[in-house]
């Protein structure tokens, strides 16, 4: 060890600024293999819109395996929950929903959001229970019962809603695209992109501000110094994952409408593309989940356009890439 | 004195290895005990046993009347324990300052109390709002010891503080112990530095095996070199 | 058997039960003559296979794959597609091996390196993302693959069933190209199984044991962890890609519904943990079992759900339904893993070493 004096200054620490820039740099670099800046806007609002959403939803589950090491493999069911919850209040407001004034179609909205967050927190509430705490700390069996749960759970909806897709059209206020210049974009991807980033910014309040926050951070860190100091992480724990599986099923809603179908298939289909996005931020990190759902919707979109055959593999393509450049994602977390 | 941590009989399984095998101590109120022994002789493996961050299987451990061996851990840190663990595990992604608001578990952080803390640990002023994974192993240490110490504690558990660490911060830390145990807090000490053992330890215990093999003064251990190559395999010419 | 790897069964039962298998597969023709019966029979072999390499892995290795369909896949789409495009032949067999087990090879040692580097769950997320990237590529792809619909193959004509052996039959079976192809099925899935055995009882299986059990002190004592994992994750690679050819070869048809489904996934992961993980006899009879149940509870719960129907209850029906089949695999997967952790050889071993 080095002499170590308090008045020596401290070496600065330079902030890892280039995992943020990358989704900067992946727009600017598509945009001359793309050509038209219109439709390169179209692409991009559109990769952001999904981004946001894979944001929406990985984001529990990201911080809940950085918290107690739980990979909750049916995370993706509260996604499936959220969606039909969405269709069921939806239904029935359609005086709303067929309005033209935005008012109107954010009401709609509302109270749907509010139902598909609660069912999806109250359910997590007994998925916890009855499958991640008696396999707690084993690894092995916490992988194959929660995706156990996942299975089980997409089945439960097939029996109550039924096998087949169910439409859910998108408000009539929020259709249709507002046009800059000569660029086209959704309205909905509009909204998607500040709800996103609405939940960007307060989860990121929430960590760095409040003392919930705080013990959070510390827990993903080191969990047992937390109890020593006498809080209890179990308590912490179920918090955050009601609240992961709450803002699983908001991306659910949001997806539901983006699709404008629902449908409980969404459920594994959308664990792998968090699984490589939280993979790609590094496990446990949500800034990372949010650069990492950035990156890979951009990809997606790019690819779709440019390569369209390419697209079906870019997610996997760009994780490759990324581990091969930090093995342990964009932001590893500490100790993990 | 009153006991204020009774230890009877303890025994602790990691996994299929039987690491404590009977420990038998007290640490009475208001002086400070040095835990003392030889690598893996089980001094860590009884401070987390403490804490609940292992569970005993078998024995009991008293806090005053209080049985703690069966409590969670949580609840042996807010009976009035606090812990300094070996690792000095400080939330390295926090700043100084969140450390000790953490820390601060009852109430909002207290300036006079911080000022104390600052009087012998400068340098936690003047990085109060880095990251504590930017500060140095002394300064994290200290962080550490803060950390336990940000509130009044019945009970400290310090694990190694000394280890690693320049004779220049080790003076440090020795005048933070002295002033610990001025204020009147009890203190269990682990510590392999048998001058720092010494400087501020009333009494001292003695593990090998899982057992406490020795307790008593700590001038008359000091004193006894012939007992201290025999117990430690150590005497005061050949350590440091 | 006992002889080859002296890993014996080690409980009388399980003895009886395994002979008992075994007897029935090697006489399945002339004991249940008919083609459903072979059909069930020659599944069983190819998933006792299938289910035992991925044993290696989970029972032996302590790691969760969620590829090994995909391997399955690589062996079944390599021989479908030599034979679908160059002909009924031997010759075309044997190309499709030969590309599909360095291909399934190379992944697992790309997947293997790649992600066992850093934690045993980062391999689980991998393998569950590469083999739903591969199973869209199958099914989209469809120039090379043939979509949804899969390819529909000749085999070579010793094996169809228009061949005979020579005219006449035994014990009032004919032995024609359906026979021959059984045993074709039957005593590569056997050699292969025992192969397996070998493997897992050499030190090489015992290295897995001790990582399994203690990844660090199994590191502390020199054992190269991502090295044997990678290496065991190949080896079940292979025998997987291996079962797939021999499926491939038995069904004349690969599509992606019989070799890349998340539900043969599933059909996996049940029937290892069933007949009971990390002890290989355990996949010869959790595929039995589980075979034999799936032909039989898929048309009971048919029935119960029509009953339900007619019976008026709310529902009910759908639950019962034939398609919600995977519901009730879900919870019976998650009630082993969590009340019957050691499956059937497990508890059977226990038994024995109690009386």
């Amino acid at each position: 060890m080095t002499a170590i004096d308090s008045g020596a200054a401290l070496p600065k620490r330079r902030a890892d600024f280039i995992p943020a820039l990358l989704p900067v740099a992946l727009a600017l670099a598509a945009l001359p293999f793309i050509g038209s800046s219109s439709t390169w806007i179209t692409l991009t609002v559109a990769g952001l819109s999904m981004g946001m959403m894979i944001f929406a939803m990985a984001s529990g589950l990201t911080l809940v395996f950085g918290l107690m090491d739980v990979l909750n493999f049916g995370h993706g069911a509260f996604i499936a929950v959220g969606a039909y919850m969405a269709a069921l209040v939806l239904a029935p407001l359609a005086g709303w929903t067929q309005a033209d004034a935005l008012w109107s179609g954010l009401a709609a909205l509302l109270p749907a959001v509010i139902v598909a967050m609660g069912v999806s927190a109250a359910l997590s509430i007994a998925f916890e229970r009855a499958l991640i705490r008696p396999v707690y700390g084993q690894h092995l069996k916490q992988i194959l019962v929660t995706m156990g749960g996942l299975i089980v759970a997409e089945q439960l909806l097939y029996a109550l809603f039924g096998p087949q897709l169910i439409a859910l059209p998108l408000p009539t206020a929020l259709r249709g695209s507002i046009v800059f210049g000569d660029a086209a974009v959704e309205k909905y991807r509009l909204l998607a992109v500040i709800v996103g980033l609405v939940i960007f910014a307060t989860l990121i309040l929430i960590l760095t501000r409040t003392k919930i926050g705080l013990l959070i951070r510390a827990g993903v860190e080191n969990r047992e110094m937390v109890e020593a100091l006498g809080y209890r992480i179990q308590r912490l724990f179920i918090g955050v994952f009601m609240a992961g599986s709450a803002l699983a099923g908001l991306g659910g809603v949001m997806w539901a409408l983006y699709r404008e179908q629902v449908h409980a298939s969404v459920a594994q289909e959308l664990t792998v593309l968090m699984f490589i996005v939280i993979i790609i931020g590094g496990l446990g990190s949500v800034t990372g989940c949010f650069i990492g759902a950035i990156l890979v919707a951009l990809v997606a979109n790019y690819a779709g356009f440019l390569v369209p055959k390419l697209a079906l593999v870019s997610d996997i393509l760009l994780m490759v890439v990324i581990l091969l450049w930090r093995p342990r994602g964009l932001f590893p977390v500490t100790s993990r | 004195m009153s006991p204020l941590l009774t230890l009877t009989g303890v025994h602790t399984h990691i996994g299929r290895y039987h690491i404590l095998q009977g420990v038998d101590f007290t640490v009475p109120e208001g002086e400070t005990t040095m835990l003392l022994g030889r690598n893996g002789a089980g001094k860590t493996t009884t401070l987390r046993t403490i804490m609940g961050l292992w569970r005993a299987s078998a024995g009991s451990i008293r806090l005053a009347e209080r049985a703690i061996e069966k409590d969670a851990t949580p609840d042996i840190s807010r009976a009035g324990l606090a812990y300094v663990p070996e690792t000095m595990a400080v939330f390295s992604d926090l700043t100084v300052r969140e450390n000790l608001v953490l820390a601060a578990r009852d109430a909002a952080l207290d300036d006079t109390r911080l000022a104390w803390i600052f009087g012998f640990f400068p340098a936690l002023k003047k990085f109060w709002l880095s990251r504590a994974g930017t500060l140095s192993g002394g300064q994290k240490q200290m962080l550490s010891i803060a950390r336990a110490i940000v509130e009044p504690r019945r009970l400290l558990l310090i694990d190694e503080p000394t280890k690693g660490l320049a004779p220049a911060i080790v003076g440090a830390l020795v005048e933070c112990l002295m002033e610990i145990k001025r204020g009147g807090t009890t203190v269990l000490l682990v510590e392999q530095n048998f001058r720092v053992a010494q400087a501020v330890g009333d009494r001292v215990c003695v593990m090998d095996n899982g057992r406490i093999v020795h307790a008593g003064a700590m001038a008359e251990f000091a004193g006894d070199e012939g007992l201290q190559q025999k117990l430690l395999g150590l005497s005061l010419d050949t350590h440091q | 058997m006992m002889i080859l790897s002296g890993d014996k069964p080690r409980s009388l039962v399980l003895s009886v039960l395994l002979a008992a298998v075994f007897l029935a597969l090697a006489f399945a023709p002339f004991l249940f003559p008919g083609s459903k019966p072979l059909n069930v029979a020659a599944k069983i072999c190819i998933f006792a296979l299938l289910v035992a390499s991925y044993d290696l892995l989970l029972g032996y290795t302590g790691i969760v794959s969620f590829a090994h369909t995909m391997f399955f896949g690589i062996g079944s789409y390599g021989v479908a597609l030599a034979l679908f495009n160059y002909g009924p032949s031997w010759t075309m067999i044997v190309l499709g091996v030969l590309i599909a087990l360095p291909l399934a090879a190379v992944l697992a040692l790309a997947i293997g390196l790649f992600s066992l580097r850093v934690q045993a769950i980062f391999f689980s997320m991998v393998t569950l993302a590469v083999a739903s990237a591969f199973a869209v590529l199958a099914s989209q792809l469809s120039w090379l693959t043939g979509g949804e619909d899969g390819r529909s193959f000749q085999v070579p004509p010793a094996l169809r069933p228009g061949n005979r052996l020579f005219e006449g039959e035994i014990f009032g079976v004919a032995l024609n190209g359906r026979v021959v192809s059984y045993y074709l099925v039957f005593v590569a899935c056997l050699v292969l199984f025992l192969l397996l055995l070998r493997i897992v009882n050499s030190p090489f299986g015992r290295v897995l044991l001790a990582i399994r059990e203690n990844p660090f002190r199994a590191e502390a004592l020199g054992y190269r962890i991502v090295v044997h994992r990678t290496l065991a994750n190949v080896i079940a690679a292979l025998i997987a890609a291996a079962a797939g050819a021999l499926n491939a070869i038995w069904l004349h048809y690969t599509g992606p519904e019989t070799s890349l489904s998340f539900s043969i996934m599933l059909d996996i992961l049940v029937m290892v943990v069933i007949g009971g993980m990390g002890t290989m006899y355990g996949a010869v009879l959790g595929a039995a079992l589980y075979i034999l149940a799936q032909n039989y509870l898929q048309a009971l719960m048919g029935s119960v759900s029509s009953a339900a129907a007619s019976a008026g209850l709310p529902l009910v029906p759908g639950l019962f339904h034939p398609d919600r089949w995977l519901l009730w695999l879900g919870i019976l997967f998650i009630l082993s893993v969590r009340f019957f952790p050691t499956g059937i050889v497990g508890r059977l071993r226990q038994r024995a070493t109690k009386a």
